[in-house]
Formats: structure tokens, sequence, C-alpha cells
């Protein structure tokens, strides 16, 4: 499967493109579930890429972990989530010199909260790339009570933190990693129009 | 433009082909505030021809008693630092641009590290009073070829952070050396001649940097060259640019409204469309894109010359 | 002349009024009969003696009930105002600006004494008393941009100016048209524009941004934009949307009137000297479709452009569902007289 493809609507919705070497430098490489395929296919391209990789991979149910393995990076860790990766990917980011390239892969979730925290420790955006595997579940953000409710497929939803119903703005903060949430019936409370599956 | 006349209140031979010039209010008020790395243009009546030239200021930004700069003179040029060093004195009175910055630095580095040739030490003589103000981390180096040509020697600080290159002491500038192994979110800064420029730019590419973090500000005066003739459509004039005459400078003097701000190919202002090109445009900016030089439909009258039949600008 | 300061509030009760001299120096935004975006900027170098364009940083009658409201909107909610860490300096700069300005332009209300960076700030309307030190964060209760804009009007957006591009870096938003600082800081010009319809394809943000990248020190700039608000409130922001989106939905014939409110943003901006990053303070004033309407001539034209408005732009600026009462309300007022051009009233002295 390849980079998902999103349509052009939304001016704030990052790009991704594919996974391009930068040969054999430092690297942090960040996936989770079919992004490690993203990975695989990266290696393929360029095997030296691996050379100095520190690779942490979130499964999701995938069985991918093996092949990832297989590639033969120095380090290769894998964590059952994100929050469970968390401090590990923060020291290793602490650690990097410049010169280190940070690869992303996998969900829109992922590569939204991996980017925030990498450009917070100063690595350069020029110095990140994402490439979008997997689902296409948005990670929202409520205007209202500033809870991110993870893996969001429908328009409008219900905040898992404050319950209101929320809107789909086609917003993007890159700082956040998340897309915004407004409440859908706030001028006339109960009338929600009918849920529809977010396209791509 | 925003300009006005300031007094020179010093002049001081730094090298024999350096000196340096203070500019200060012929009422003693106090001049806007700049941030590091900024410009101001200067205007010469040098007889009949009135030369603007774009001097990076050296004085300390929070300090608004005065403007400093750092003039080389370059024989080979159009005149313009030929006439700073020989027609202008203390206590003359000088018309000075409002400072203008387009090589500022990125606040949000962790660590700044700032690589100077020659004369390109000026901007980093603001920025480096500017980063001990604010309590930031840096390093300078600054690289010139003997003890006697390097102007700079008498404007920097002792200070363990800044570090002298003298290459005929046997000690040169390496970039590679300079930028191994620098922490996470360090920004570099480079200005002087084009060889430094593209020496700091491969080393930065070949240690993996990415390039939002290169900052660079290649010294740009126009060059000087053979005469051409240009033919503007909206004014309906048809001029000719003299050898050591800019295609600016011959549009202001035939009256010809045009904004303008860095004078050397770097900001944009004076971006102007060409209608017809029968011949070459000798582009010396950094503005244009590569695609927009070679399909010869803009150019930049700052810097850029043309050799051939017809240009025909929208002016 | 003193000025006098309204006890008003702009919530709850909503006891905000405009005084008969407030009416006449509205900036009514329209200099025509119709409306579309422009960038429509101008120098920001004085103006009317008496209107919100004379002075650098305007204050009116409404100055202290309206930082009395911004301390509640912050006391309920502190990140609607952020700075991130590169753009202190450029805090400092827009505190000095603000100081600078206000102490010269009413000096019996504001007075800044300079001893070096020791500096002594008097706030006679607010009775704030403050010596601090410029430039060391520690002297003062809060940072420099809180510190400042929690005594001046208006919401505030602090712009890094870096890559050929202008970015959000900093502000101080609690009176805004429904968008969130908190959301939106770190954005660069076309990202936190983004929602704005039409302008793209115009073209509109490729010009401006151009043209504020090349703001020159000591010349600042100004524009007019606008937007209808339901009640005199100032805290229209989208993370407060469910609390306030029920009273778009009060208007009636027989209100609308006194309840619809036109609000216009007197936005300028200013090159900051020490961090090259731009200053742009959005000043919000309140009117109400009967105060307008009091000025004949404002009367008949805000008919006409809120009649002919594209569908569009009145849905982003939130009005359609009233859209037919606030036009039914109008046309009493408009006689299909010709407007005199300019956006001055005709009946005032100003």
């Amino acid at each position: 499967m390849p980079c998902t493809e999103f349509s052009p609507s939304i001016f704030t919705r990052p790009v991704y493109a594919d996974l391009v070497s930068r040969g054999a430098a430092p690297a942090i490489m960040l996936a989770d579930g079919d992004g490690a395929e993203a990975l695989i296919d990266l290696v393929a391209r360029d095997a030296s890429v691996m050379e100095q990789a520190h690779v942490m991979f979130i499964p999701l149910a995938t069985n991918h972990g093996a092949r990832l393995k297989a590639l033969g990076a120095p380090s290769y860790h894998e964590s059952p989530s994100f929050a469970a990766c968390l401090e590990r990917f923060q020291k290793a980011l602490a650690d990097a010199r410049m010169g280190t390239s940070l690869y992303l892969a996998g969900t829109e979730g992922l590569i939204g909260q991996a980017m925030a925290l990498a450009v917070a420790a100063g690595l350069a955006p020029g110095a990140i790339q994402a490439e979008h595997r997997g689902s296409i579940a948005r990670r929202m953000q409520c205007v209202h009570c500033k809870g991110v409710t993870e893996a969001v497929t429908t328009d409008p939803f219900v905040c898992s933190h404050c319950g209101l119903t929320l809107f789909v703005r086609d917003h993007f903060s890159r700082r956040l990693g998340a897309f915004q949430g407004v409440c859908v019936d706030a001028e006339t409370p109960g009338i929600v129009p009918p849920t529809q599956e977010i396209q791509p | 433009m925003t300009s006005q006349m300031l007094r020179v209140a010093e002049v001081e031979v730094l090298t024999p082909l350096v000196k340096r010039f203070r500019f200060e209010h012929p009422e003693g008020k106090t001049l806007p505030l700049f941030s590091g790395g900024a410009h101001v243009v200067v205007e010469m009546e040098d007889g009949e021809t009135l030369r603007r030239n774009a001097y990076s200021l050296i004085s300390d930004p929070q300090d608004g008693s005065g403007y400093e700069i750092a003039v080389r003179r370059e024989d080979r040029g159009r005149g313009g630092s030929r006439f700073m060093h020989t027609k202008v004195s203390e206590g003359d009175p000088l018309r000075v641009n409002a400072p203008v910055n387009l090589f500022a630095l990125d606040l949000r580095a962790r660590k700044h590290v700032l690589i100077a040739g020659g004369i390109g030490i000026t901007p980093f003589l603001a920025q480096l009073r500017q980063l001990t103000r604010l309590q930031l981390p840096f390093e300078l180096h600054y690289a010139a070829r003997s003890r006697a040509e390097a102007a700079g020697l008498k404007l920097l600080p002792q200070a363990p952070m800044i570090q002298v290159h003298l290459s005929e002491e046997g000690n040169r500038l390496d970039p590679g050396a300079i930028l191994a192994h620098q922490p996470l979110g360090t920004h570099v800064y480079t200005c002087g001649p084009e060889g430094l420029i593209v020496g700091v730019e491969d080393a930065a590419q070949r240690l993996n940097w990415p390039k939002d973090v290169f900052h660079s500000e290649a010294f740009l005066s126009p060059p000087p060259g053979k005469p051409f003739t240009v033919t503007l459509t909206r004014s309906g004039l048809t001029l000719t640019v003299a050898p050591n005459q800019s295609l600016l400078e011959a549009l202001e003097a035939a009256k010809v409204e045009i904004p303008w701000s860095c004078r050397g190919g770097a900001c944009g202002r004076c971006e102007t469309e060409v209608r017809s090109c029968k011949g070459r445009i000798a582009h010396h900016d950094h503005w244009l894109e590569d695609a927009e030089k070679s399909a010869q439909t803009k150019i930049m009258p700052c810097v850029s010359r043309f050799e051939g039949e017809e240009l025909l600008l929208d002016r | 002349m003193t000025m006098q300061f309204n006890d008003e509030t702009f919530r709850d009760d909503y006891t905000y009024r405009n005084s008969p001299e407030a009416i006449r120096r509205f900036p009514f935004p329209f200099d025509q009969d119709s409306y579309m975006y422009s960038v429509n900027l101008e120098p920001h170098a004085g103006g009317r003696e008496g209107t919100p364009f004379n002075k650098r940083f305007d204050v009116d009658e409404h100055y202290v009930s309206e930082m009395r409201d911004r301390a509640i909107t912050l006391a309920d909610d502190p990140l609607r105002c952020q700075s991130l860490p590169h753009m202190e300096l450029a805090g400092w700069d827009f505190l000095e600006l603000v100081m600078d300005s206000k102490a010269e332009d009413y000096p019996d209300l504001f007075s800044l004494t300079k001893d070096g960076d020791r500096w002594h700030w008097v706030n006679r309307p607010l009775g704030i008393e403050q010596r601090f030190t410029f430039l060391d964060p520690t002297t003062l209760p809060c940072g420099p941009l809180e510190y400042i804009t929690r005594q001046t009007q208006g919401d505030h957006a602090l712009l890094d100016q870096r890559e050929g591009n202008l970015w959000m870096d900093a502000g101080m938003v609690t009176s805004q048209a429904d968008w969130s600082l908190d959301f939106d800081v770190g954005m660069n010009f076309f990202e936190w524009h983004a929602p704005v319809p039409k302008a793209h394809e115009m073209g509109i943000f490729q010009r401006a941004l151009k043209f504020l990248l090349a703001l020159p020190l000591s010349k600042p700039s100004r524009r007019l934009n606008w937007t209808l608000t339901v009640n005199p409130r100032l805290d229209t922001s989208p993370e407060n949307y469910h609390k306030w989106g029920p009273e778009k939905r009060t208007v009636t014939p027989e209100n609308v009137g006194a309840k619809q409110h036109l609000r216009v943003e007197l936005q300028t901006l200013w090159r900051l000297p020490r961090s090259n990053a731009i200053a742009f303070p959005i000043r919000g004033y309140l009117a109400s479709m009967e105060d307008l309407t009091t000025l004949p001539k404002w009367g008949r034209r805000l008919h006409r452009v809120l009649r002919d408005l594209p569908d569009e732009l009145a849905d982003y600026k939130g009005f359609t569902v009233n859209r037919p009462m606030i036009v039914d309300y109008l046309s009493k007022f408009d006689d299909g007289v010709p407007t005199s051009a300019g956006i001055y009233p005709d009946e005032t002295g100003l």
C-alpha cells in the first residue's frame, strides 16, 4: 500500500510524501502499524539509511515487527503504544546532535504528536520527514476543553473528554499535531447534522 | 523610503583598505534601534551621480546614539566605496535610510554559529552584541588572510567563543570542523566571499544539516559592465545604462518610480517584468529562481545587466 | 479634557453603551455602498482629530471596562495569552512601543520615566504604578507581552519574520472574531488564514505578505476589518462558542436594533526594532444598529452593504441566520438617497 493521497482541499493539512533517504547519517525512525512498510520501502531504495538508525515501532495489531527488525538497525525497539514509547523517543531526541534525521511513518496521530515533540526538542522542521500509511482517522483537538480525541473517523463526532458534539474543521495545527473540533450545535443545542465518514 | 540626513561623527582607518564611519543625528536625536544583521543604504552625491550603497550596521543595535558601518574600498567597483574613502570626512552630512534586516538571527536557535570571511564580519559585529545582551549561546569564527588585512580584529572583543583564523599564520578556517558535533537546534550563519559561503554550505550538507538552519548573506554590490540600452514600456523612455551605473540607478536618474530596499539582489523589492528580451540578461541576484532566470521574464535592476539587441521592461 | 470611563459589562447583563460622542467617532468601515475583501492598507500616521485613527494606540471611554473583561477571560482561560520562548524580545519591543506612545499621546493618563534600563510606568486609569528593569522579565509580575496587553485595548499578535514568511508566535487574544490563539500559535501567514474563504484564490494573502515582509521601521500601516456580533460581547472565542452561540438565536424583529452590533477591527502593523518582528494589534469597536442608524448616511450604507453581500462572506462572518431580520430592520433607514464618498458621517464636525 503506497503513501496515502489526501484531497488537496485543506490549506493547513500537512502534505505527506514518500520518505527520502538522507544516507548513512544518524537517524531516529518512529513508525506505527502499516508505517513499518514505509520504512521497509525506504530501506529497499537505500539500505545505508539503517547504518546509524534507532528504530522504534508500535505494531497496532500488525505483524510487520519481524521484517522491520531484520533490516538490521543498530537499535530496534517495539512498544505497545505511543505512550509507552514516549520516554524512549524523548531520550533519543535529547541525545541527538545536529545532522540527525527523523523519519516518521504511519498514522496521522503518531506523525502529529511526534513532530510536535521533535520541534520542541530543537529539531529543525527540515530534518523531519513523514509518510502517512494506514488509517485515515484524524487526531482532533476540542477547541472548548482542549482535550485530544484520537482516531476520529466521523464528522461530527463526540469529544471523548467533555462530551460535546464537534464538527471537524479543516484547520490543522502542526504544533499540536491535530485538527480543530468545534461544537456543531452551539447555536441550536441538540440539533446535530447526520454523521458522515471522514473522507481522505 | 524613510531616510534622514545624518552627520559623519567619526572616521577611523581600520586597515589600509577599510574605514569605519559613525553617523549621528545633527541635533543629537536618538536614531531608531535595529536588530543584528540589519543594513542601511547610504546616499552619496558624487557630482551628477546619486549613488546608494547598502552597508551592514556594525554598532550596538541597542544604542540609538549613532549608526556605524565599515567600508572596504573596492577599486574595481562602481565608485561608491571609493567615494566613501576619498570624499567623506568628519562633519559631512550624508543621507542614510532607515535600517532593514534581511539577515536576522533566528531566535528559535539553541545555539548560533557565525562564520565570517573578510569584510563579511560586519553584520556579525552587531549580532554578537545582540547575542551577548540576550545571553544566548553562540560562537563566532572570523577568517582573514593576514593580520594586516583583518579589519575585524580592531572591532571584535576578546572572548573564548570568538575565534580568529588567519590563513597567513597557518590557521585556516575549516567549516567541517566547526560544524561537527554541534547540539540539536544549532543555526549557522555565514557572510563573506562566495567561496566561504559555498564551503560552509557544502560542509553543512555533508553533515546532513537541514537547509532551514543555514543562513547566508553574500556581500553583493552591483557589478560594473558594458553599457546597454533598455526601453521602458510604461514610461515610454529609452535609457542607456553606463558601465559604472546599475540599471536601477539609471532608472532613478531618469526619475522612473521604482521600489527598492537592499540594492544587492536579495530582497526582491525592485523585481521587474521583462516584456521582451532579444539577447542575454546577466542575472547577478539571489532572489529569482533558476527557472525564472533562464526564462528571462524577470530582472532585478539593482544588480543585473543585459547584453544584446533589445530589452523591454514593464516600468 | 479628562476622559470619562464607563462602568459597563461585556457579558451577562451587557450594560455596554456608547455615548453620542463614541458613536460619532466610531470607525465605520464602509467607504462605499458595497463591500469586498481587499488588502486596503494605508499608513497609520494620524488621522482627523477625535477619530480612532488620530493616536497610535487609541484609548476611549470603554478602556477600563474592557481591561476588566480581559482579566475575567484570562482568569478563566490563561491560554488566551501565549508567547513561544523566542518571542520574549518582541514582547519587550512591543511593551516599549505602547508605553512610549501612550505616555506621549495621553500625558494626563500615562507616564513613563526611563533611567537607562530602569523604567517607571504609571497608568492612572487602571491605578497601576510599576518600577522595572527593561529586558529583565523577573522585574515584572508576568511576561512583557501579557503585562502591556492587560493595559491595552484590542487583541494583539506578534509575528516572527523568517524564511520569507510571518509566524504568529505570540499573542493576547480575548476578544476575537472566532479564532483560537491556542490553536493558531506557531502557524505561518497562510496557515492561520486558511479558514478565510475566497481571499486565497484572489491572491490577497500573497500580496499582503509581500507588503508586510517589507514593512519599514517607524512607518506603521493600518486597515479596517468588520463582522457582526449579537450583544456587545468581547469574548466571541471558539473556546466559548458553546456558551455564547445560543445568544445568536435570541434576535427578534423587536430587539434586533439593540442586540445586533457591528464589530469593527482597526488593525495596525508595526515593525519592531530589536526583534525585527511585526506587532499586529487588532483593536475592536462595537456599535449597535440603533447606534449606527442615528447617523443617516451610515444607516443607508449599512443597509446596502449587508443586503448585497455575497452569501459566502455572510456565512464566514457568521450572520447568515439573522441576515433577513437585520436587512429588514435597516431598510427602514434607507430612503434610496445617494451617499457621499468616504467613511465619515455627513453630520459631524469630524
